[in-house]
């Protein structure tokens, strides 16, 4: 029910496409998208494999609700192991092509092996084809949207590529779908070229159905959809300023790490915020905003459409970048504006552009030019190796070119391709990659925010904010205010926060429902549209089952209770500024307390007693 | 009294709930490329805009049918597709100057919408408000008030004080 039922098995090695029925029992106790996604790589590869090797297998997943009319009912997963963490990766991502892929019959495409040429897969519906790719290789993501379209003469296909970075092994390439939005995180888009597989155009028309109660899904639909219109950061901060609603709140508690997190507030936030998105440019008078957009049934609509000044240093005489395109959000707006000092809106949304057209994370990239300007200013990077730019905070000219040379996998880009944690090992300074498991933290500081510092040093996919946004609670006061000072009673937000947090992943819906939604306001709609029990009570024992899974998949991929840190200047060097002035993250001191109410051992193993309770086999 | 779907594009921020509202009510699935109404995006400018039948008094469709399938539904002034003498010929997909007509391979007749019977699903799925249902001879009404309020009859400069 609500499910397709079915799932495409792609071996890229032979070219052999095969139709599964989706595991039943697995669907039970795992929902769809993260979930079931997660449990299918689990039983079907080694975690010790080489995440860059045949070997690897790269799964695209929906979940029960994507496709259907329930708000954000839009968002697929893709599953891998990440080659920037080497532990389970799990990005997630909005736009159509996930509601497409259902729309076409499947709840999941299994790609295994590696093709020995460049290949495309197009779906429509049932008649499934991997197709050569050779004249696509090599260009870019923009570039193999616009093919792809013309070839097919379909302008309704919906389309997911990889670009250069990914082809050129970026250690943290996405895969960007419908132009602009991003399964971004943890090079998972490094697989999926590593395995020769350019893109993948779905094109679906049969309709999303099968619904338990039809009535009582329409009900509880409608009722979802209330409660996000009214609530005032669903109904109103994010379709007005975005996740960029984000950047003077943060900076005004002093959570905003700066400069590769040596401060913790920066004093040209106003500069790159959602408000400033809205100012009239001094050149032509118009907004850096043009408007909001949503993914495919989302009635929150955060999306940023922007233009960047034709005038400006970095489109000058490329008018590919005139028009409009995806906009800054609060994490890449952070990472390349902040963490780097850089004030300059019109050069991040350029390298924005840039990350979308090329198929790169903004996040680990901004975070590794941080830590390369941070080595440059010390003296353990010089000029020549920085490609004759110099690479201090603050300068926009080295965060553009950054951007540009790793596009094009040539110079220092190839450097910066490596993410933070291998460039400051290269250049003799690990301690400055901020990073856990080797993945970059994303726009708030653990010195300022204690509970997310606890949920990035045990995210399963490295350092991650939404595997358990305890920023909500902190500060924002969502469901309830909790001081984001103090260590005390952090532990079980963080392990609440992830165990719902899986839920939402593998129904298909968007996280940033969550403002306003509870496990209470989704339960229903699951129910409605799969039938079976679906309580609140089950969906966080669902995200709890799927929490230990993936920690035994990195358990076995080599990962100890020593990855969950964070790095030394978090908890050593304290705050200088703000609310959280003279605090270092307490991350150690609220470990022990977390590993206990897992039902982890003191190595952070899950126990027997837990494993049985939550139907895990060893 | 007749009334009318009135669209604001500006409000529009390409969510496709009235796709996926208009495909559940007609299909009986979710189904966006079966919708009659149709949300297009015009990426470069930023811009969307959903697109629909505007239910012509004249209508070129129901002129054209060569079987008489389309008729008016003197309650909502619809021009409804009756599928029992849809033959299936196209012709009407053709003439309709808009494109608001299509055919339906699975069922081998064409489709448009209905206006619901008078409770347009769209309307009701909208987010934005984007899309609404009013007096048909009144559909201009919001644009003449946004223009009202930008003329300037203060006392200050009223030409009594001139």
């Amino acid at each position: 029910m609500s499910w397709a039922g079915k799932l495409l098995r792609v071996n890229l090695t032979n070219g052999e496409i095969t139709s599964e029925m989706l595991n039943e029992q697995w669907k039970n106790d795992y929902l769809g998208a993260r979930g079931l996604a997660s449990k299918y790589l689990s039983e079907e590869i080694d975690p010790a494999c080489d995440p860059l090797s045949p070997e690897n297998k790269m799964i695209m997943a929906t979940g029960p609700l994507t496709g259907t009319m329930a708000a954000t009912g839009g968002r697929y997963v893709v599953v891998t192991k990440g080659p920037l963490t080497n532990c389970i990766a799990c990005s997630n991502s909005g736009g159509f092509i996930g509601a497409e892929m259902k729309n076409a019959g499947w709840d999941m495409v299994i790609f295994e092996g590696k093709s020995p040429t460049p290949v495309y897969l197009y779906i429509e519906n049932d008649q499934v084809e991997l197709i050569a790719a050779d004249d696509i290789w090599g260009t870019s993501v923009w570039h193999t949207d616009e093919w792809l379209h013309n070839k097919h003469q379909d302008p309704l296909l919906r389309i997911a590529a990889v670009g250069r970075t990914a082809e050129n092994g970026c250690f943290y390439a996405g895969i960007v779908n419908d132009l602009h939005r991003a399964a971004g995180r943890s090079g998972v888009g490094t697989v999926m070229a590593s395995k020769n597989l350019k893109a993948v155009a779905i094109r679906g028309t049969l309709g999303v159905g099968n619904l338990a109660d039809p009535e009582g899904f329409m009900k509880a639909v409608n009722e979802g959809k209330a409660a996000l219109a009214e609530n005032p950061v669903t109904g109103q901060g994010l379709p007005a300023y975005g996740t960029q609603v984000l950047m003077n709140v943060i900076n005004e508690i002093g959570a905003l790490p700066t400069n590769n997190m040596k401060d913790v507030q920066f004093d040209g936030a106003h500069a790159i915020s959602g408000e400033a998105m809205h100012e009239p440019r001094k050149s032509d008078g118009r907004p850096n905003l043009t408007t909001n957009a949503a993914c495919f049934g989302c009635t929150i609509a955060c999306g940023r459409i922007s233009t960047i000044d034709q005038g400006h240093f970095s489109v000058e005489n490329k008018s590919q970048y005139w028009g409009n395109s995806g906009g800054l959000e609060y994490e890449a707006a952070w990472a390349l504006g902040a963490d780097n000092g850089v004030d300059d809106l019109d050069a991040l949304t350029y390298v924005n552009f840039v990350c979308n057209e090329e198929g790169f994370d903004p996040i680990t990239f901004g975070a590794t030019v941080a830590a390369a300007m941070e080595m440059y200013e010390d003296g353990d990077l010089t000029i020549e190796q920085t490609g004759g730019i110099a690479f201090n905070f603050g300068s926009a000219e080295a965060l553009t070119k950054g951007a540009e040379w790793v596009a094009a996998g040539e110079g220092f880009g190839k450097d910066l391709a490596l993410g933070s944690k291998r460039l400051c090992e290269k250049y003799g300074r690990p301690e400055l990659s901020m990073t856990v498991k080797g993945q970059e933290f994303p726009a708030y500081d653990p010195r300022g925010i204690q509970g997310i510092g606890l949920n990035y040093a045990t995210s399963n996919r490295g350092a991650c904010h939404v595997r358990g946004y305890t920023v909500a609670s902190e500060v924002l006061g969502i469901p309830e205010k909790t001081d984001p000072l103090t260590a005390e009673g952090k532990p079980g937000l963080v392990k609440a926060f992830q165990d719902a947090t899986g839920a939402v992943d593998s129904a298909g819906l968007c996280l940033f429902t969550t403002f306003a939604w509870s496990l209470d306001n989704i339960a229903p709609q699951i129910e409605a549209a799969c039938g079976g029990g679906w309580t609140a009570e089950r969906l966080a024992e669902t995200g709890e089952r799927i929490w230990n899974l993936e920690r035994d998949f990195n358990l076995k991929a080599g990962i100890t209770s020593a990855d969950d840190t964070l790095p030394e200047r978090l908890r050593k060097e304290a705050a200088k500024t703000g609310p959280a002035k003279g605090i270092v993250s307490k991350v150690e001191e609220m470990m022990p307390e977390y590993y206990e109410l897992r039902g982890w051992d003191s190595d952070g193993v899950p126990t027997d007693e837990t494993r049985s309770r939550l139907g895990l086999k060893d | 009294m007749e009334k009318a779907l009135v669209i604001n594009p500006d409000k529009c921020t390409g969510c496709l709930q009235c796709e996926l509202a208009c495909s559940y009510e007609n299909e009986g699935v979710f189904n966006p490329s079966k919708s009659r109404i149709k949300v297009f995006t015009f990426h470069q400018e930023g811009r969307f805009v959903p697109y629909t039948c505007t239910q012509c008094s004249d209508a070129w469709c129901q002129q054209a049918c060569p079987v008489d399938a389309i008729t008016l539904n003197l309650l909502t002034g619809a021009k409804e597709v009756n599928e029992n003498t849809c033959v299936g010929c196209k012709v009407c997909t053709i003439s309709c100057p808009f494109g608001t007509i299509n055919y339906n391979q699975n069922t081998g007749k064409v489709i448009k919408c209905d206006l619901c019977g008078g409770d347009p699903k769209c309307v009701s799925a909208c987010p934005t408000q984007a899309i609404t249902y009013i007096d048909a001879n009144q559909t201009g009404m919001e644009k003449m008030r946004q223009w009202a309020t930008e003329t300037d009859n203060s006392p200050s400069n009223s030409a009594a004080n001139v």
